[in-house]
């Protein structure tokens, strides 16, 4: 059995030693490089697009929206988005048009001698003044969708009524490896897409749409990263390495550098939340009500999704008999949001862990006793009408409290601050998190997974990708185990749309879950293949019968099938929102210096429900590396935009992530209530590491120096502001 | 994008150096490289020729001499870390700059002649009273530490001169050095400030990152020397200090900071 041990990584050793192939590694014959011309405008007719007559033309390829061979669309969710801007820009860095040239200098000086004229519009960048302006950017009214969740019977008894506002900000990625695509025309007359990516089939269905035709194969490359940010970005770049390949008839390869990337790709949705519960002179939640406001920038990606998924997860692992949930999310000229590592959630449970933190303090509850009485118990039911199965958040509670007995072994602090006065500080905050897609998701995509026997060896053929997570080594995993073999024998195959089927894309913490699910049940099924055919036996000696009998391929595919029990509407919200839920708790000690407003973390102790832990390692790995990005989204990390809406602090050393000596000593606890829908009862994990640290951070801020603080990014700045010391 | 470089030139004396330099004072000069490349990259330097010190022996190395202690301008953050011999001001300034991967090519004279305000290494110059030395083919100059960053970036070093070192005198009192950034490692300076203070003889009290170029709160000096109360010392800091809102962050935080630094130091005295 290799479940529940941590073999090697099987891409490990490639990256280590700088053997694997990222997209920018390859260099076709004849390759040409392309470069993006960007609106510098928020909201602008573009009147004129222009060749500077001073520059030298001879070897570059100029491509604009008029060469489109299809409609001017990047698929995704809603047709709104064009590939490249035509007669109006929406937002800075709007791609306008595309060069190709025979060396990467030589097309950023093309680019740069592309001359645009246009006719500056007024621009909106208040999400909370966006619906219905005057300024029109989505719509009759800017609004890209509006939700809104009612459930439960109101209170009547004697309440407190606790209000508060909450806010976070953008945020970014950062994967390592900045967006890269390639496209190498074939001799059919189609191409081969060849690069950066989460989702190869977004990316199929996006180029084919433009084409017009099916010859296209889509090839995921070593992706360094994505956290959503390769999500659904690269179809648009596909999209454009195509056009270009195209119409120079040579492959063609874009890739970003790290400031272009920062300026022109998707962030997190900023988010205003406003809750307003009735809450017992106990502590108990009576009514929560929520409105909470999105900002999408200016085309809508997948801010349907992301306002749902924020929805349903504002009200935070707490039972409350009465529900009313608004959410909003409307269009503003800044470069258009998209999926982020937790894709709404992370945003809405801040709101709700600092408002459980204001509601103690009113109340004078210990905030963790607060918690305690509200936590969901096994029946109880959610916003959506869903009774929750073995709800983990009293054990995950349990855990981290026990992990956290240990004595905190305190950072030691760099020359200079032995003389600092640092004030230490607890926090603690949980979440839960719906693990797979929302609602009838998974029906509607029905997610496939192949395996093809060749020789002792078995390929599994998925769309799903590894983008550091680990899917190279979870899945020959849990095909081994399933079949009886050393997981030596199983390896994924490239993923090319042209061989694999569609798994559905490699998003919302699924991927194990959801994916994993139907490997296993592909084993199952080749399995059942052979006994049918041949009676009782183990693999290696069904497959010897197999050969013997001149079979042919052994190849079967499996489907994801969505549970029959599991009941969603989603016309009016109700129903079975997930088909589970992963329970977190995150336990933050830390350090604030009173004269700076620094943080130092010294221990963050989290304990997730993952169902089961697949390859601890791995899953550690998840947990520590999220928790990590949700550090730096708590006190480091904001994007500073212009007035026109460009981020300013486009490099690394101003947009601040936190460096390994910033991490805090890790006590990972993993929790396992299995989730019989899971591959060895496994559970989504990799988002919910996002989601209660900064709230849990924001908690022992205020014990340390009693700085309050509702909005993200809490920097040294704010803290210090908000401590009104001196 | 760079234009290409058309010629490198690697000296490996101080004498060739200083020839090369004299005939090609168009040449950017480079020592570890840590600036230089960061700007060729970004497209706001176009060097089409390198003089390249990295190699150039006579320039790393590090002596008590008569007057005081020479460090080469050639001497890398990890050369200092290691030596154990430098002041404890330096050592802790250099112990913060970037991450050991910088701090393997970072120089002392890169450093100084980056000129940046945020520079880590440049109030602890301030604090200590160094004294720089330069040289031409013509001859040597030896400039202190406070009259050598002119304005924003600007150095009294002239085209065909290259820095040599520094000289720091033997000095008495507390010192104190304190960077403020957001992160622990790879952060630039919001605020730094390097102190020196012996009571009743002389004080120092020097910024980065509060103005244009590195600066000394004289009249907070003066003050602390003559005795007045740390608050109002403190106030004197927060006047004298020209910092501005930017990228990293704002006036307010580090004329904050600024004072809170020098009252924690001067009262854990
Ligand atoms: C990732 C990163 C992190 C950084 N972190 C910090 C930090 O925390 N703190 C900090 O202060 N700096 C930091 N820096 C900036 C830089 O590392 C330092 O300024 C370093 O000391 C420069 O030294 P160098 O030898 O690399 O200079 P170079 O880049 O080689 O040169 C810098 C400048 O000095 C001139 N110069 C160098 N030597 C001489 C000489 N002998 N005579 C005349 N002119 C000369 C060059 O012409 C150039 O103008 C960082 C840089 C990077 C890339």
């Amino acid at each position: 059995m290799s479940i529940g041990t941590s073999p090697p990584r099987r891409d490990g050793l490639e990256k280590l030693s700088g053997r694997a192939l990222y997209a920018d590694d390859f260099r076709p014959d004849g390759l040409l490089y392309g470069a993006t011309v960007r609106s510098d405008r928020a909201h602008a007719k573009i009147l004129s697009i222009e060749r500077d007559p001073a520059f030298d033309w001879s070897d570059v390829t100029v491509v604009t929206a008029k060469d489109l061979p299809g409609p001017n669309i990047v698929t995704l969710m809603t047709d709104d988005q064009p590939i490249l801007a035509d007669g109006i820009t929406r937002h800075v860095t709007e791609p306008i048009a595309l060069v190709a040239a025979p060396t990467r200098e030589r097309a950023l000086a093309a680019a740069n001698a592309v001359k645009i004229t246009y006719e500056d519009l007024p621009s909106l960048f208040d999400p909370l003044l966006a619906e219905g302006h005057d300024v029109r950017i989505y719509g009759d009214d800017n609004v890209f969708k509006r939700l809104h969740i009612q459930h439960g019977v109101r209170t009547d008894t004697t309440s407190h009524l606790i209000r508060g506002r909450y806010r976070t900000g953008l945020q970014e990625q950062l994967y390592i490896e900045p967006q890269s695509m390639i496209a190498s025309p074939r001799a059919d007359g189609g191409f081969t897409v060849r690069g950066s990516m989460q989702c190869p089939y977004y990316v199929d269905r996006a180029v084919k749409r433009m084409l017009g035709h099916d010859r296209l194969n889509v090839v995921q490359a070593v992706t360094g990263g994505g956290f959503g940010g390769k999500e659904e970005y690269p179809s648009m770049l596909a999209c454009h390495v195509v056009l270009l390949a195209q119409a120079t008839g040579r492959p063609v390869k874009i890739t970003y550098g790290r400031g272009e990337d920062l300026r022109a790709t998707t962030k997190r949705h900023p988010a205003i939340i406003d809750l307003a519960t009735l809450v017992s002179p106990e502590g108990e939640l009576l009514e929560l009500h929520a409105r909470l406001w999105m900002d999408g920038g200016a085309y809508h990606t997948l801010s349907t999704v992301v306002l749902s998924r924020a929805i349903l997860h504002v009200g935070g692992p707490y039972r409350c008999p009465f529900f009313d949930l608004e959410g909003t999310v409307v269009a503003t000229n800044t470069p258009p949001n998209g999926a982020f590592r937790g894709f709404g959630a992370p945003q809405a449970q801040w709101a709700m862990e600092r408002h459980m933190d204001r509601i103690a303090r009113e109340l004078g509850i210990d905030p963790l006793e607060l918690r305690w009485r509200n936590l969901y118990r096994e029946g109880d039911v959610t916003a959506t009408g869903q009774a929750l199965q073995d709800p983990g958040a009293f054990a995950v509670l349990r855990a981290a409290e026990a992990a956290a007995a240990a004595p905190v072994v305190r950072k030691t602090v760099r020359p200079g601050v032995e003389n600092a006065e640092l004030r230490e500080g607890r926090g603690i905050a949980m979440a839960w998190h719906g693990c797979g897609f929302t609602g009838n998701g998974e029906a509607k995509i029905r997610g496939k997974v192949a395996l093809e026997v060749r020789g002792s060896e078995v390929a599994v053929l998925s769309s799903s990708t590894d983008i550091g997570q680990g899917t190279e080594t979870i899945f020959p995993m849990i095909v081994a185990d399933t079949l009886g073999i050393s997981m030596d024998r199983v390896f994924n195959t490239e993923h090319d749309t042209g061989i694999v089927p569609d798994s559905g894309p490699t998003v919302a913490s699924r991927t194990a879950m959801v994916v994993g699910g139907t490997c296993e049940k592909a084993a199952q099924q080749l399995l059942g293949r052979l006994r049918k055919e041949h009676g009782e036996g183990d693999f290696d000696s069904l497959l010897q019968r197999w050969r013997a009998a001149d079979r042919g391929l052994l190849r079967v595919e499996e489907t994801y099938e969505v549970d029959a029990s599991v009941v969603w509407d989603p016309e009016t919200y109700q129903g079975d929102a997930y088909p589970t839920f992963g329970w977190s708790c995150v336990i933050v000690d830390l350090r604030v210096d009173v004269d700076t407003g620094e943080v130092i973390y010294d221990r963050v102790v989290t304990a997730t429900d993952v169902g089961k832990a697949l390859s601890p390692v791995l899953a550690e790995g998840q947990i520590e590396g999220g928790t990590l990005q949700a550090l730096g989204w708590a006190t480091a990390e904001e994007v500073v935009l212009d007035a026109r809406g460009c981020m300013r602090n486009d490099r690394l050393t101003n947009y601040i992530i936190p460096t390994a000596l910033d991490a805090p000593e890790f006590v990972t606890a993993l929790v396992e209530i299995p989730f019989a829908g899971g591959p060895f009862g496994a559970k989504g994990i990799g988002e919910i590491p996002m989601d209660a640290p900064a709230a849990a951070v924001a908690q022992a801020i205020e014990r340390a120096v009693g700085a309050r603080l509702d909005s993200l990014p809490m920097t040294p700045e704010r803290v210090l502001a908000a401590m009104e010391i001196r | 994008m760079s234009a290409p470089v058309t010629a490198l030139f690697r000296p490996r004396t101080l004498n060739d150096a200083l020839k090369m330099r004299a005939e090609q004072p168009g040449a950017t000069v480079m020592a570890g490289g840590t600036d230089v490349m960061v700007y060729i990259e970004s497209g706001t330097l176009k060097p089409t020729a390198i003089l390249d010190l990295w190699g150039c022996s006579g320039l790393r190395w590090q002596q008590s001499i008569t007057g005081g202690q020479f460090h080469g301008a050639g001497l890398t953050c990890t050369d200092v870390l290691r030596s154990g011999q430098s002041h404890p001001l330096l050592e802790a300034a250099a112990a913060t700059v970037g991450a050991v991967q910088i701090q393997n090519r970072a120089t002392l004279g890169g450093n100084i002649c980056n000129a940046s305000p945020a520079g880590d290494t440049l109030p602890v110059w301030l604090a200590l009273k160094a004294e720089f030395e330069v040289a031409s083919v013509r001859g040597r100059r030896r400039i202190p530490a406070a009259s050598f960053w002119q304005g924003y970036k600007k150095i009294d070093l002239r085209p065909d001169e290259l820095f040599l070192g520094i000289l720091i005198p033997p000095l008495f009192g507390h010192t104190h050095f304190r960077k403020v950034g957001t992160r622990l490692a790879q952060s630039i300076s919001k605020v730094v400030f390097a102190g020196r203070y012996n009571p009743g003889v002389d004080a120092c009290l020097a910024f980065g990152a509060v103005g244009p170029t590195p600066m000394r709160c004289l009249k907070a000096e003066t003050a602390l020397v003559a005795g007045a109360a740390v608050d109002d010392v403190v106030q004197l800091v927060r006047e004298e200090i020209a910092p501005i809102d930017d990228i990293r962050s704002t006036a307010v935080y580090r004329r904050q900071v600024a004072g809170n630094i020098v009252r924690r130091w001067l009262t854990s005295l």
